[in-house]
Parts: structure tokens; sequence; C-alpha cells
């Protein structure tokens, strides 16, 4: 497989329309027994409809994985970032705190931290991941690079700014063409802007 | 007699709603199935291609299946789960007989089939032949529905036949023949990407066609701009170039004021309307007075929004039109989707790539369900029922004769109004769910508590099914085989899965069996859905809907084969109207002139809030089947009251409290949804549940004149703040009509 094949994942938030498809197939998984390892946020839904799916972003240097005191959660080749060991996670959650993304979750009726691993057993015999296949606004896509980028209006970046930390992930999102890494900071928590949504603004007209 | 033997809560026990949470196997992921079967997912009209994993003649989960070019894999969270109606635990496996106080008892087949045929010959010697009704429905094959149509002239020798479709698609097709002269959409999904303009009319794409959203998002990706007329913001409106909030109703408005803009600034193809229309001069007529502001008034909206409209549609060099049940649910229906077509001709941008329009089928088979003749003025391939040489043709081909066949008979709401009236005294119903989906509930619980005689063919004991004298355990679209035609016109084939369980028999067997008792066997001799088919195919030839070409071979090698497809040789049609020909007899498109009209109830000092009512994306239709399963319920479990914080805010109403909506007709008390996405005149309440939360308790038995659709989208209701519901309906499980 040359550079040109590799298989990617890309979200799009702008994309998404909020209708679960995502996390009912992630559930089906037989060894998630109904359970979704993404997660979908309702951003404010007084204000607005929008949504955004979240799945393991893959970090190139995965801080769930530094601050396991087990070394449950290893890295493939590939640089996926699989769920946790079931014979050595200790359930300390120390990754649950330490994801930037909000990704891995506790599961107290099992006593282990269980993640999206981008359906490892999928990609790896040359399918797609299941969020990714079945999305039906295409906010979720695994493809190539080159595809997207003919495809798409988007940037497909993968450069976080938290603080004065940067991440950089092997998950893709897709954003307008002057953003170069997304800055997280904390000021902007809390500003929505969500008056735009409102239909009652709307109305009022020009 | 037709009454619920035992209490509703006592039904409820025994029949369900129960939630199927777990797959067949359980959560295994050693066990390999037996088999992946590639078939179509039956909760809309779009009909995704999908695999059902089979395991031991059970439907053990589902695999997305890529190859088919519709979908390419992707599914919305009713395709994902579609496969938990299997194996699951209200599955009706006999044939069960309304036995007064002890509820429905299990009795043979023989005394099943020979009962409800002996009630179908009594009530037709004692009060004639139309004294018994049919009704059909969208999610049935094509096969099932043309049987429908067929037992009804035949066996049952009854005019009065219809379908739920009536409640759905009828306002849509009667626009498009009166326009084009054909009831399809006119192009396959693959233009819309390519349209730079795309007008999306009272279409909840986002809920009740998910998978039309990757279409649109990649025609946005291609430079198209995107117009959404929804009094809601819906989840594709947020990311529109244009959202025009309009009033339920008032959708007229900007249609007509979009063209007296587009007229005005001289972007109308005067040259296609003088080659290819009739009737412009009375468009350009009517639409004098739609200024923008006029237009805005009607619409409710600011006038600046229908200019931009124009701007938009006018100049683009193609577009798109998607229209659906927002504009359509009304009693001016059909003239709402004239108006909306009327932009797409007087563009002339039609019949060609990235041109053209589309209405979005929302049942399984829409489109199909609505061809093959089980509407009370239809016979198969769309032909109409009045017309002597289309009787004639189908007659030869029953083997009847032409005299024989039924004239027109009453569509579903009259029907249900002649029952009242004591004119219709037997109901025969399969593949519908009046109680929860027909306007004005306790209308309809009256009608059907009048029947001498009412059966009803389902595989779960529906709402409905509960008033009925006899329930025949009939078959999940997965126990047979038969073809849909999707939203596209595309035909497609459902393969069968598993065998019904023991005990329950295929919908077709059954049609057949009662027309067997019922004299008509000789009519009936199918060994198979595919006899039915090939049956089909000869009666649709030379109609509008030819699908004389189509066999389920081509089907399954081409991925669906587009009717009309009038020889087996005949690539069949995926875009209609090319080179501007269109299916009247002068090949011309005939404009419509239209002028808007108030709503059958518009608002008042009594009753001064509008309600719209409509779907979730976790649900379709009446809930019978998706109310059975866990994560479809766990995603909406019960109707909401969408309102918005300014109207909340005067009538003292917070997010989650408790609020009766109430119409004339009807209420029902459901939590509040305090939310800015939706006008401040109007509230939302979405339909798929029954009883004491069905949103059809307030809706209004308004019909439109020519299709028959009821007025599901606007009626005046008044909304209050009320304490928590008690009593045995509110204690049901939430999925049963109760509320939490």
């Amino acid at each position: 497989m040359n550079g040109a094949d590799i298989m990617e994942f890309f979200i799009d938030h702008s994309r998404c329309i909020g209708c679960r498809a995502c996390m009912q197939a992630c559930e089906e998984c037989d060894t998630h027994r109904g359970v979704s390892m993404i997660h979908l946020e309702t951003i404010m839904r007084a204000d607005s409809v929008q949504t955004a799916p979240q799945v393991c972003m893959h970090c190139e240097e995965p801080i769930c994985a530094q601050v396991c005191p087990a070394d449950a959660i290893k890295m493939t080749a590939e640089g996926v970032v699989l769920s946790s060991l079931k014979p050595r996670c200790i359930g300390c959650s120390n990754c649950v705190l330490a994801c930037p993304f909000g990704v891995p979750k506790y599961k107290a009726e099992i006593n282990q931290m269980m993640k999206c691993d981008m359906c490892y057993d999928r990609t790896s015999a040359g399918k797609r991941p299941m969020c990714a296949t079945v999305c039906p606004s295409g906010a979720l896509t695994f493809t190539t690079r080159e595809n997207i980028e003919r495809s798409r209006q988007g940037m497909a970046i993968r450069e976080w700014q938290f603080g004065g930390e940067t991440v950089r992930t092997k998950v893709n999102v897709l954003v307008p063409g002057n953003v170069k890494k997304i800055d997280v900071s904390i000021q902007q928590i809390g500003t929505t802007g969500t008056d735009e949504y409102d239909v009652a603004n709307l109305l009022i007209g020009d | 007699m037709a009454k619920p033997p035992i209490t509703i809560p006592e039904l409820v026990a025994q029949f369900g709603p129960t939630l199927n949470r777990i797959p067949a196997n359980g959560w295994n992921a050693e066990a390999e199935p037996d088999r992946l079967v590639k078939t179509h997912c039956c909760f809309c009209g779009q009909q995704c291609g999908i695999q059902l994993k089979v395991k031991d003649n059970r439907v053990i989960g589902f695999e997305p299946w890529e190859e088919f070019p519709f979908n390419q894999g992707r599914l919305c969270p009713k395709g994902v789960k579609r496969y938990m109606q299997d194996e699951h635990p209200d599955r009706l496996k006999a044939p069960l007989v309304r036995n007064e106080g002890a509820g429905f008892v299990p009795v043979s087949w023989n005394e099943a089939l020979d009962k409800v045929a002996g009630e179908i010959q009594r009530i037709q010697q004692t009060y004639g032949n139309d004294a018994f009704a049919l009704l059909g429905g969208a999610s049935l094959t094509n096969e099932k529905a043309y049987l429908m149509g067929k037992f009804a002239r035949v066996a049952v020798k009854t005019a009065n036949i219809d379908y739920n479709g009536r409640l759905c698609m009828v306002s849509a097709g009667t626009a498009a023949k009166k326009i084009f002269g054909i009831d399809r959409s006119a192009n396959p999904w693959s233009d819309i990407p390519l349209a730079k303009a795309i007008l999306v009319a009272g279409a909840n794409v986002a809920e009740c066609a998910p998978i039309t959203t990757n279409y649109l998002w990649q025609a946005r990706e291609n430079g198209a701009r995107l117009i959404v007329m929804d009094p809601r913001m819906t989840p594709i409106a947020r990311n529109a170039d244009l959202f025009i909030p309009v009033r339920s109703g008032g959708d007229i408005g900007v249609f007509n004021g979009m063209l007296h803009v587009i007229l005005e600034r001289g972007w109308i193809n005067r040259e296609f309307i003088a080659r290819h229309t009739t009737g412009w001069e009375q468009v350009e007529e009517a639409i004098r007075k739609y200024t923008p502001e006029y237009a805005a008034k009607i619409a409710g909206v600011p006038a600046s929004m229908i200019v931009r409209a124009a701007e938009i549609w006018g100049p683009a060099p193609t577009s798109f039109l998607l229209h659906a049940r927002g504009i359509e649910h009304h009693s001016k229906g059909v003239q709402n989707c004239m108006a909306a077509i009327n932009l797409v001709v007087a563009s002339g941008r039609i019949g060609r790539e990235g041109c053209g329009y589309a209405m979005i089928t929302g049942q399984g088979n829409g489109q199909g369900g609505r061809e093959q003749g089980q509407k009370c003025d239809q016979l198969p391939g769309g032909r109409d029922i009045e017309n002597p040489e289309h009787r004639n043709y189908i007659a030869g081909v029953w083997g009847v004769p032409e005299e024989s066949i039924p004239h027109k008979g009453l569509s579903m709401v009259p029907i249900f109004e002649a029952i009242h009236e004591g004119k219709i005294k037997g109901l025969l119903a399969i593949s519908c769910n009046p109680m929860v989906s027909l306007p004005n509930n306790a209308y309809i619980r009256e009608a059907l508590e009048k029947l001498e005689f009412f059966c009803q063919i389902d595989f779960f004991l529906s709402e409905t099914a509960r008033y009925a004298d006899v329930v025949l355990a009939g078959s999940l679209m997965e126990e047979d085989e038969g073809t849909t035609t999707n939203v596209e016109g595309r035909v497609i084939h459902h393969r069968k899965a598993v065998d019904p369980p023991a005990g329950a028999r295929v919908d077709w067997q059954i049609i057949c069996d009662l027309a067997s008792r019922l004299g008509a066997g000789d009519k009936f001799q199918y060994r198979s859905a595919g006899d039915i088919f090939e049956e089909l195919r000869v009666a649709s030839k030379g109609g509008i809907c030819d699908y004389y070409g189509i066999s389920w071979e081509r089907i399954d090698r081409e991925h669906g084969v587009f009717w009309p497809c009038p020889s087996p040789d005949h690539p069949g049609t995926p875009r209609l109207y090319e080179g501007g020909r269109f299916n009247h007899p002068d090949g011309k498109a005939h404009f419509q002139a239209v002028e808007w009209t108030p709503a059958a109830e518009e608002t008042d000092s009594e009753y001064p809030i509008i309600l719209t009512t409509g779907r979730v994306v976790s649900h379709y239709l009446s809930g019978t089947q998706t109310r059975r399963i866990g994560a479809l319920v766990d995603q909406y479990p019960q109707p909401l009251c969408e309102i918005h914080p300014l109207l909340a805010g005067k009538l003292g109403i917070a997010e989650g409290d408790f609020v009766k909506v109430e119409s004339r007709r009807g209420s029902v008390t459901v939590r509040a949804s305090v939310v800015k996405t939706i006008r401040p005149d109007t509230v939302f309440v979405p339909y798929h549940w029954p009883l004491e939360r069905a949103a059809n308790n307030m809706t209004v038995r308004a019909i439109d004149p020519v299709s028959n659709i009821p007025e599901y989208k606007i009626c005046a209701v008044r909304v209050t703040r009320v304490s928590a519901p008690e009593g045995p309906m509110a204690e049901l499980q939430m999925e049963a009509g109760g509320v939490r």
C-alpha cells in the first residue's frame, strides 16, 4: 500500500445531523456488548440543533497511554491507540482524567476502561470503521486524504493547541481553509454565539 | 363489535410494546453468521441497502452493504437497529380471535380464515358489497400492494379500498401528475450533488430521510447554495445558505413570491416555457400580486428572505427542488406542491444532469405502494379506474369481465366517515395503524367501535389491531420476498432472510387463502411472490408505471431498475423528461396557477398557537415496529412539545415542565422542550405515539379536496402548564403511550 492508498479518519462537524447512527452502530460490535465507544455531544439543544461526534482521536503521543500505571493501553504499528487490555487494566481512570478529548470511559461493571479503537478488528481486515461506514451525513468518513482533498472544501488538519500543549492526532478534522490548528483555549468556553440560531431573531429580518 | 376485549394496560402487558435489546444470539463475537442476506431497510422510502446476518434461521445482526450505490453502506439509526424487530417477544405467532373479557385467543388458521371470509360475505349480503372496506399500506411490497388491489376488486368485489399512502404521498403525486403527467421523482439522487441551487421545502431531511443529507452536503462541497423552508431549524437548516422559517401553511407565499421576483428580474426561461409548457400566462397573472411584501405576510417571514431565495434560485445554472410532507400535509397540499414545481418549470431546469426535482417518499414502499392499484381510484400500472381502456386491459389480465371491476371508491379518511355514517360495516386492514396515524384520533376510535367486523393482518398487535375481531399473524419484510420502489423510482429486491415463525404466515398467502374462501381462488393461484411479480409486470405493461421489462434477476444484476422500463432490453429510466418531453398527450408540462388560501383551522383567541406535527429520526411512522426496539426508544422515548422560549416564557413554561397541548378535538400531555429553533408562534409534537400521547388527538380532520391528504401540519391549539399526568395510561411504559 503506497501513501496515496492510506485510509484515514476524517470528522466534519458541520455535516453532523445528530442522528446517532454512529453510536447505534458502534454498540452493535459484539465486543462492546451494546455500549457505544463513540460519543455524540448535543452542544446546547436549547439554542441550536448542533451536535458533535467524538471518536478517539488516536494521538501520536497518546497521553492516556502515558499516564497508565499498568501499561494497559497499547498502540499499533499503524498508530491506532487500542482500548485497554483486560488483563492489565486496573480501572484507575487516570486515562479518563488525562484525555484532552474526553474519550476513555471507565466501565464500573467490568472494572475496565473502554474506548474507541477505530474498529481495529475491521480496519486491520481492510474494512472501514463501523461509524464512518454508516454515517449518513459524511460527518464521519474513512477514506484517503487525496479523496477528501478532491471532494471537500474544508481543510483536513490534525494539530490541536491545548494551552501550552500541542497535540497531534491520527484522526483529522475538517475546518475552513484559513485554520492551521485548532486552538482550544479556556477563554472560548462559554461563548456560544448562539443568537444566529434563534428563529425569533431571524423573523425580525433586516 | 370492534372494541378492545380487555383493558389497554392488560393488552399492553400481554402483547407489548416490549423492548427488544439483545441480539437473537446474544452478544457473541465468536458466532459467525451462516450467511449475509443482501436486502434493504424497511424503515423509510430511501430503502437503503443493508445486509442481514442470519444464523439458524434467525436474524442476528447487520453488516453495511457498501456496494449498493444509493447509500453505499450508509444507514440511519433505524437501519442499524432494524434487525431487532426479528425474534421479538411481541411477535404474533397465531391467528387471534377477540373474546370479550378474556382478550385475544389463539385459534387455528382454518377457523380464523373461515370467520373472516364468513363475515365479509355476511356483511356484503346484508348491506351490499361496498359495505366492506379494505385498507392497505405503503410498507407493503409491490407484490402485496398489487395483490391487495386485485383482492378488493376480484375477490371482495368492493369499491372501497385505499391505503395509508393517502396520509403521505398523494399531494405530491397529484401535483406531479397535473404538471408533468407522471407521479414519480423526476431524477435519480445522483443528480443532487450536481445542482448549484437546491430548495428543500418542508422536508426534515436529517431525521426523515437521513441518507439524503450526504447528497445535499456533497452538493454544497461542489458549490451549491442550499435554501431550506421549515417552521423549525432542522439539522440541515442550521447549515443552509438560506433558512426560511416559514409559517406552517404559508409556503405558497414563498413560492409565488420567489417566482414574482424571478420574473421581475428576467430569470425565467422564456424559450423553454414557449416550447415545452402550457399555462404560463395564468401563472404570470396569479403571481403578479405576490410582491415580496405581500408574499412575506402569507409566509410569515421577512420579505428580504423571499428576495434572497429568488436570487439564489433564479440565475442558477442547475437546480434541484426537494419537497416532502411539510408542504404536502395540508388541505391545500396539492396547491403547495404545484406552486413549488412551477419554480422548476419556469426555470426550464429539468430533465438534464443536475436539474430536476424530487418528492421525498416517506414510507418504505411509498413510491411502489402507490402504483400497483391499492388506491381507491387506481388500477395497476398507475392506471385510472374510470378509464374504459385501462379497465379493459386489467380485466383481461385478471380474466374477469370489465363490468365486474368496481368503480372509484372512497379514500382513507372518507372510509372512516362512511363507517360513522353506517355505510361501511366491515373492515380488513394490513400495514396501517390508523389509531396512531389518522387525524382526530377520537373520531377514528369511535369509527372502529361502530364496525360490525374488523380484521387486521399484522406481525405485532398494533394499537389499531386491539380493536379487531380477528387478527391474522402476518409477516415481516425479511420473512418474505418481493420488490419495492425507492424514492428515486428505482425498483429494488427485498430478499427473504428467514421464514416466518411457526404459526405466522406470509401476507400474500393469507390474502390468497381469503380469496379462495370468497370463491375467487382460481384468480389467485400463485406459488410464490415471484409469480405475483410476473403478473404485476404484465398488468403494468403500457401503463405509466411500466415494470414490464424488469425482472428480479435484472434488479440483482443492476442494483435496481428505474421504471418506466417497457421491455427486457430497455435500460430503465433514471431521469424523466429528458429533452423537455413531458407525459401529457401534448408532450408539454402544464403550469398550474396557484392562489394561497388559509388552513382549515387557523389560530384564534381561544386556540392561539399553531401545532405542527412530524417525525423524529429514531422512529418510523406509527411506531408499531420502532417502539419495540430498545435502542431506538432510548434515543427518543416519549414525545416532547418543542416550544420557543419567548412563547414558553409568556405561558410560564420551563424546560421539562408537563404541558397540555389542546385543540378543539383532543389533547396530549407531554414534557416541554424549550428551544430557540422553532417559530415562536408554533409548537411541534412528533406523532409516533398512541393514546394520551398521540399528536393526532389534536390534528384536524380536514383533507385536500383533490388528493384527500389530511392536514397534519397545521391546526390551532392552546398550551398550558399542568401537573404530572396520572392514571393507568400515564403509568404505561413510554413506548406504550405512558409518560415520565
